[in-house]
């Protein structure tokens, strides 16, 4: 079965056309160094540099506060680890959320092997962080503060400028993981005193394997890769030219749009939201009712099974993905549902619908109608449900 | 992670899914916290398996494993299905998964537990069969998930 309806943006996203048109002449026409002196070389450089400014414009940034990565993970890695062996010497502790991407949370359990100590925020049943408890948590030893911007499972969008406040007030560098919030959501690194800031292309239409990291001016860091001098010897390594200049395309192209494309998005997903839980009984929302990313709905289903539902959605052409320890090759479903306080069974039966640019009503409603179709197929073959039923019956 | 034509066509077009009020034997396993429980009816006359039926909550190798188990064992002595194990569930279904191998373990283990609620009931011997674990969990899922 081909997709006919790609609801699983949150993963990735196809590459726009207008990014792909940008990025083309830099494969073959445009290939030089942008290290090397002689004129094709010179236009990677200025490629490089415009794509330096589209990003920073994008976030609020000065345009030498933008090193490029090649990826949301990388640039994860590099903030962690690279504050903390910058500011060793400082201190050893590290505030970061449970609900946390593993590029974040793997990446503080290593530094956890190494001598660090990390406190992991608990969040409510919205997923959002209790701010007196993050404050509570600062000690003289903190170092850095790390919370997601917006939740890439539950699409739940953290206070970022009250956590910035706490962390000026403390002394305390803090970084946002913002791979999710890129483009999709206002961001101002000034306003909301982010001191570093990750992101990644292959969220919002540029290619997988390029990404960025925002360093505010002054802020000490560690190089996780050694090499040649580029971006200024904070990460080494032939710049990616064409992924460089897709991602400065895309933020751009995103940033522009954000207004009018939002307003398309909230509409969509709160007809999805609602249409489904009006539909189909003993289903709940998971994550904030209102800040949560605008293409994001994640809902469960007691009674069943989330790879289930997603082989069903995919045999009719619907791509989305689910929380449930089957879809995640482990025994557990999702350490976010288990955060916002889901039960085994309630987290196992998620499901996530990811809209973005490519998304129509017409696919909403065509999902709209398919779900209750599919919930009851895989109910009338649950032994849970059964119980339930015969309880009513 | 692949399942086969087999798998697909068993969990997109699952046989024997429901109940049989007047069961000869009825047996539950699994827990929710790993995502898989199966429950298998059976319907047994003179030894031999008339019917069988099942409900499974979990992903599409619970749900075709249940299907492919019960299709097995339908027409077969209490002993014979004895034999209907894990491997020959998996092997009748082209193979699954290595993630997905502990789901087969599954079908097994309610298939018996089925059978043990017969064999108390009636108070026959099946030779070979085991009491069932209540929580299978522990027993299965960590010696087979890769």
């Amino acid at each position: 079965m081909q997709t006919k309806i790609y609801m699983d943006n949150a993963a990735t996203t196809p590459v726009r056309d207008e990014v792909f048109d940008a990025i083309l002449p830099y494969f073959k026409e445009y290939y030089g160094n942008a290290s090397s002196v002689y004129s094709i070389a010179k236009e990677s450089k200025k490629a490089l540099e415009k794509a330096r400014e589209q990003v920073a414009k994008g976030i609020g940034a000065k345009k030498e506060e933008i090193y490029f990565t090649a990826g949301g993970s990388e640039s994860d890695n590099m903030a962690l680890r690279g504050i903390a062996e910058a500011l060793r010497n400082k201190g050893n502790h590290i505030i970061t959320t449970k609900i946390e991407h593993h590029a974040i949370l793997h990446t503080c359990e290593y530094l956890e092997n190494h001598g660090y100590e990390v406190t992991y925020l608990p969040v409510d049943d919205f997923g959002k962080i209790r701010l007196e408890e993050l404050e509570n948590s600062i000690r003289p030893e903190t170092i850095l503060i790390s919370v997601m911007f917006a939740n890439n499972e539950i699409g739940t969008i953290q206070p970022i400028a009250e956590i910035g406040k706490i962390a000026e007030k403390h002394g305390v560098l803090f970084h946002t993981d913002a791979v999710q919030a890129v483009g999709h959501v206002p961001i101002y690194v000034e306003e909301m005193k982010i001191d570093l800031l990750s992101m990644s292309g292959h969220k919002l239409g540029a290619p997988k394997g390029i990404g960025a990291i925002y360093i505010r001016k002054g802020v000490p860091i560690e190089s996780l890769i050694f090499g040649g001098a580029q971006e200024k010897k904070k990460r080494a390594g032939t710049e990616n030219i064409p992924g460089i200049v897709g991602l400065g395309k895309a933020v751009e192209l995103a940033t522009g749009e954000m207004e009018i494309e939002t307003k398309r998005l909230l509409h969509l997903r709160d007809k999805l939201i609602s249409g489904i839980l009006e539909k189909v009984p003993y289903s709940r929302l998971n994550g904030h009712p209102t800040d949560r990313l605008p293409g994001n709905c994640n809902i469960s289903f007691s009674y069943i099974e989330g790879e289930s539902m997603l082989l069903l959605l995919d045999a009719l052409g619907v791509a989305a993905s689910s929380g449930s320890a089957c879809t995640s090759g482990s025994l557990d479903p999702s350490h976010v549902l288990m955060a916002i306080g889901l039960p085994h069974e309630v987290a196992h039966g998620s499901l996530r619908l990811t809209l973005d640019r490519m998304n129509t009503e017409e696919d909403v409603d065509f999902v709209l109608k398919k779900i209750p179709e599919i919930v009851q197929k895989l109910r009338d073959m649950s032994p849970l449900y059964e119980e339930i039923a015969n309880k009513k019956a | 992670m692949e399942y086969s034509e087999k798998v697909m066509d068993h969990f997109m077009n699952p046989r024997n899914v429901g109940i049989i009020e007047d069961a000869s034997g009825v047996g539950q396993v699994g827990n929710v916290k790993c995502g898989d429980i199966m429950k298998v009816y059976l319907k047994i006359e003179n030894g031999v398996i008339e019917d069988a039926k099942f409900k499974t909550f979990g992903c599409g190798a619970a749900v075709a494993t249940s299907s492919m188990a019960t299709e097995l064992v339908k027409g077969k002595t209490v002993q014979e299905a004895l034999a209907v194990t894990n491997r020959a569930v998996m092997e009748a279904l082209d193979g699954l998964p290595p993630v997905k191998v502990h789901c087969s373990c599954l079908a097994e283990e309610a298939l018996h537990a089925a059978l043990w609620d017969y064999a108390q009931k009636n108070q026959v011997e099946i030779q070979g069969l085991k009491a069932p674990v209540e929580d299978i969990d522990e027993l299965h899922l960590h010696e087979n998930v890769d």
